[in-house]
Order: C-alpha cells, then sequence, then structure tokens
C-alpha cells in the first residue's frame, strides 16, 4: 500500500481527476440549456433566446450565477449533517463511477480490471444518497420520493446489471477499455463497425432492456417517480434551494451522461470510430465517444418530453414482470450463442 | 405469454408514434413571437386606447354623453364673434374653444360607443397598448391643446361677451318696448283725431 501511495505523483492525481470533472461541468452547462431548447423546439416555442446572444447560450451560466446567490435554507426540524451531505454524496457516486470509463484509447481515469463492477457499485451508492436527502428533509414530498426512488432504483438495476452481463458475457472482460478495444474494426458484413450491438442479435435485446433501464436509473421519464414535480413538488429536492439543489441537478446530469456513456462503451464500441481506422486516433477517439454518449442523451431528452409518466404500480410491474425475466432469458441465451459459435 | 408480447409491442409502437410527433414538431416552426423586438399585428378595429384629433372636434359633447363610465370629460367656450376657429376637415363649423379634453383610460371599459355617435369622426381607437403607468393619475390623457393663460382670456372673453349680449337684448328689447309704447300712442292720437273729423263732416 505504501509502495503504491509513494510511486503516485499527486499533481498526476488531480489532473487526472480534473478531467471528468471538467467535462462533467461543460456538459452539464451545455445539456441543461440543450434540454431547455429540445423542449423549446418540441412544444412548438423557441426555449431560452436572451442570455449570450445567439439562441440564449449562456442560460444555464446565468442561472448558476443566480443559484449561488440564494441563501441557503435548512429547514428547523431537517437532520442538519445529512441534510447538508446528502447532495455532495450524490455527486460524489456519479463523479467516482467515471473514474473508469475510457474516454478515448489514451485516457482512462483507473485502469482497474474489474471496471464494470465498480461503476455499479458505485452508483448504488446514488440510492443511498437520495434516501438520505428524502429522509433528512422531514417531509413528506420528500420521503415519498425518496422510498419511490430506492425501489425504483433497487429494481432497475437489477435488468441493468443483467444487461450488463450479457455484454460481459460475449467481451469476456469486465474492463471497459478491453471492451471498448475488442470493438475496434469493420468486419461485420463487410462494412459494419464491430460494435457489440451489431455481433449478436441477443444484444440488440440486452441493449433495449438497458436503455430502458438507464432512463429508470437516471430518473428520467417515463420513469421519473423519485422527483416528479406534478405531484411530488420536486420529490426529494423539495426542500433544498441554492447551490445544494444545483449540486442534485449537476449529478442527475453526470449520472444521466455516465450511464449513456456506459451504453455507448458496451454496444456502441466506445472511442472507436465508425470508419474503422479513418478519423481515428485518441483524440478523434474522444469525440466519436462524447458523440455517442451525448446521442443517447439525446434521445433520453427526446423521450422526456414525449412521454408522461408512469405509475408506480406500472414501473414496478415492467421491471419485475418483464424487464428482469426477459433479460435472464436473453443472457442464458447469449451464452448458448457463445458456446455454439 | 402472447399476449405479453402484443402488449409489448403496442407499448414500442405507441411510443415510436409518440416520438415520430415530437420530432415532426422539433423541426417545425415556432409559434413563439419574440415579444418586444417582434410584434404581432393588431386585427382591425381592435380596441386599445382612446384618441382624439382635437383639431376636428367641434365640442358637440356627445361622446361624453355616450360614455357608460363617465371617463370622457370635456369644457366648452363659445367662440366670441372676433374670433373664427375654422372648420373641420369635414367641413364641419367650429365654434367652441376646447378647455378641457380629458380621458380617464383607467375608467375607460374599452366598450367603443364613443366612437359612433361623433359626427366629425375625431375620436377613435389607436392600435396602441403598452401604456402602463406606476401612478393611475398618468392614465388621464389630455387632448386639449389650449394652454392655460389662453383658457382663461379666452373665458374672459366670453364672459365679456355673454354680458354685452346681454346688455344688448335688454337694450334691444327696451328700444322695442318703447317703440311700440310710441305706435300704439300716435295710433291712439290718429284715431282721435279721425273720430273728430268724422264728427265734422257728420255736422
Amino acid at each position: 500500500m505504501s509502495q503504491i501511495l509513494l510511486n503516485i505523483n499527486p499533481i498526476a492525481i488531480l489532473v487526472h481527476a480534473a478531467i471528468p470533472l471538467t467535462i462533467i461541468l461543460v456538459y452539464a452547462l451545455v445539456a441543461i440549456w440543450g434540454e431547455r431548447k429540445i423542449a423549446g423546439f418540441i412544444q412548438d416555442r423557441l426555449g431560452p433566446m436572451r442570455v449570450g446572444g445567439w439562441h440564449g447560450w449562456a442560460q444555464s451560466i446565468a442561472d448558476l450565477l443566480k443559484l449561488i446567490q440564494k441563501e441557503d435554507i435548512i429547514p428547523t426540524d431537517a437532520s442538519r449533517f445529512l441534510f447538508k451531505f446528502a447532495p455532495f454524496m450524490m455527486f460524489a457516486a456519479s463523479y467516482a463511477a467515471f473514474a473508469v470509463i475510457p474516454f478515448s484509447s489514451a485516457y482512462i481515469g483507473s485502469m482497474v480490471n474489474i471496471g464494470v463492477f465498480y461503476l455499479l457499485a458505485v452508483t448504488s451508492v446514488l440510492t443511498l444518497s437520495v434516501i438520505m436527502a428524502g429522509w433528512a428533509s422531514n417531509n413528506k414530498w420528500s420521503l415519498l420520493g425518496g422510498m419511490r426512488s430506492a425501489a425504483q432504483m433497487v429494481s432497475y438495476e437489477v435488468p441493468t446489471i443483467a444487461s450488463v452481463l450479457t455484454v460481459v458475457l460475449v467481451a469476456g472482460s469486465l474492463n471497459l477499455m478491453t471492451v471498448t478495444e475488442l470493438q475496434a474494426g469493420n468486419d461485420i458484413l463487410g462494412f459494419l463497425p464491430n460494435w457489440l450491438i451489431f455481433q449478436n442479435p441477443f444484444l440488440i435485446v440486452a441493449f433495449i432492456i438497458f436503455f430502458i433501464s438507464i432512463l429508470a436509473e437516471s430518473h428520467r421519464v417515463p420513469f421519473d417517480l423519485p422527483e416528479s414535480e406534478s405531484e411530488l413538488v420536486g420529490g426529494y429536492q423539495t426542500e433544498y434551494s441554492g447551490m445544494r439543489w444545483a449540486m442534485f441537478m449537476l449529478a442527475e446530469y453526470a449520472d444521466m451522461l455516465l450511464l449513456s456513456l456506459l451504453g455507448a462503451t458496451l454496444f456502441f464500441g466506445g472511442w472507436n470510430s465508425p470508419f474503422g481506422d479513418f478519423m481515428g486516433g485518441p483524440l478523434w477517439g474522444f469525440f466519436w465517444f462524447m458523440l455517442k454518449g451525448l446521442l443517447l442523451v439525446i434521445v433520453m431528452m427526446w423521450i422526456r418530453w414525449t412521454l408522461p409518466r408512469y405509475r408506480v404500480d406500472q414501473l414496478m410491474h415492467i421491471c419485475w414482470s418483464i424487464l428482469i425475466p426477459l433479460s435472464f432469458i436473453n443472457l442464458v441465451l447469449t451464452a448458448l450463442w457463445e458456446v455454439i459459435f | 405469454m402472447l399476449n405479453a408480447v402484443k402488449q409489448s409491442w403496442l407499448t414500442f409502437r405507441s411510443i415510436f408514434t409518440g416520438m415520430g410527433v415530437t420530432i415532426r414538431h422539433f423541426f417545425g416552426k415556432s409559434v413563439t413571437l419574440q415579444y418586444p423586438d417582434e410584434k404581432m399585428e393588431l386585427p382591425k378595429g381592435a380596441r386599445s386606447r382612446l384618441f382624439v384629433n382635437i383639431d376636428d372636434c367641434i365640442g358637440c359633447n356627445l361622446c361624453a354623453r355616450a360614455c357608460p363610465v363617465n371617463c370622457i370629460d370635456i369644457e366648452t367656450v363659445a367662440a366670441t364673434q372676433d374670433v373664427d376657429l375654422g372648420k373641420t376637415s369635414t367641413g364641419n363649423p367650429k365654434r367652441f374653444w376646447l378647455t378641457l379634453f380629458d380621458i380617464d383610460m383607467a375608467k375607460c371599459m374599452y366598450c367603443d360607443l364613443c366612437v359612433h355617435p361623433c359626427p366629425t369622426n375625431c375620436i377613435y381607437m389607436v392600435p396602441e397598448y403598452e401604456y402602463s403607468e406606476y401612478d393611475r393619475i398618468n392614465l388621464v390623457y389630455h387632448f386639449s391643446n389650449l394652454e392655460p393663460e389662453m383658457v382663461a382670456e379666452v373665458k374672459v372673453k366670453a364672459e365679456l361677451e355673454a354680458e354685452q349680449k346681454k346688455r344688448d337684448r335688454e337694450e334691444m328689447m327696451r328700444k322695442k318696448a318703447e317703440e311700440k309704447a310710441k305706435k300704439e300712442l300716435e295710433e291712439k292720437k290718429k284715431a282721435a283725431e279721425e273720430s273728430k273729423k268724422e264728427d265734422k263732416e257728420e255736422e
């Protein structure tokens, strides 16, 4: 242990750690603006138009400045420590998970060989922080939101893990860098990239299950029950204000990006270019990776402004009686496919 | 099992239908009007603010009488004989000084009833709707273009003339009465002379 610590340059650690943080912060500013623009266009509006000139591009920055100036309100009867701690813990959980995401062929936060396992384990802490926030707020909406969120995230972790397991089964590695490297090249049908989603029909099913599950895991519509604005005010965020609320928002968007990037790594070849060696290399790799992740994020936003919210019982029904059996059957069939071919 | 597959198929189909609708709207045209920069053209006959073309007003008071909420306040002074106020653009002669023509837009209920009685079409609605004020008193619009000194002068003049007229009339009445009395007296004289003549002829 002491040897490892001696070998690591603290400045290098800081730089390494700062890269995903920068990506998250820039992405959050763009994504919040983008989501509002997408919402506006879908509803035949314009969205933010004023701040910063061109199509209100600085709207998120203005919102951030406003949130910084807001009073930090802590309810009298709240459990102070838990209440203050929850948003930071939530962001820490989604930030920590970025350590094993291979942003390009040249950069990965930590080259651990149990990457996927670590990621899924760390994102489980999100559930804990949501319950923490809901319980510590001492508010019925918050508590209901927290409880719903706990039930939802615990349930949907099962199909997520089962579908990720399907990919791991095919790839034979838990290290996301290795999984990505496996998908290099354009051999399928002569032109399709070797992405896992094209390699095996069961992986398409796995991707559908995975996508539905990450929608639920990141509290996106139609599974946004934990914070359903129209019935629970704001769910577990009800009592939060100012920067603490902003931390929740940031963590939520970071979580969305994280799971989308995980999807891009597992099914769409990560940083591999869709044109083989053309436009390859570490920088283009980063570009392709972010493009794939952001496309998934945009689809999630598109779904948000299309669908209404599920009821709690429907949510549980979808998970326990459809997705979980299906994902396990899919896992077994993939295993058979791997044995036969 | 079959039912579950059917249900799932229906779910996916409806989701994709919905997403198709939203993507069409995403690329469709927005209906937003960027209000302070762009403004919608008001439809013809929109009632938003009253305006009085004071040069055409003849001071007939018809609009004030038509107003159901009494938001129009008019005070007129008859023009003296030495001034000619001219004619309106419709050809009606102007006979009154308009010393006061106030419209209280805070009271106005936009019924348009004052517009139609006007014989010279000088009161009408203009398409102007951004006139909110911090103080209600600022919503009273003054349309009279006479200076306060002018108003006082006109009033004094009009009073003098009215007095003069009254005196003239009294004088005239007195003269008439005198003349009448004279005539009567003469007639009586004549009658008396004639009766004398007749008497002589009879003799």
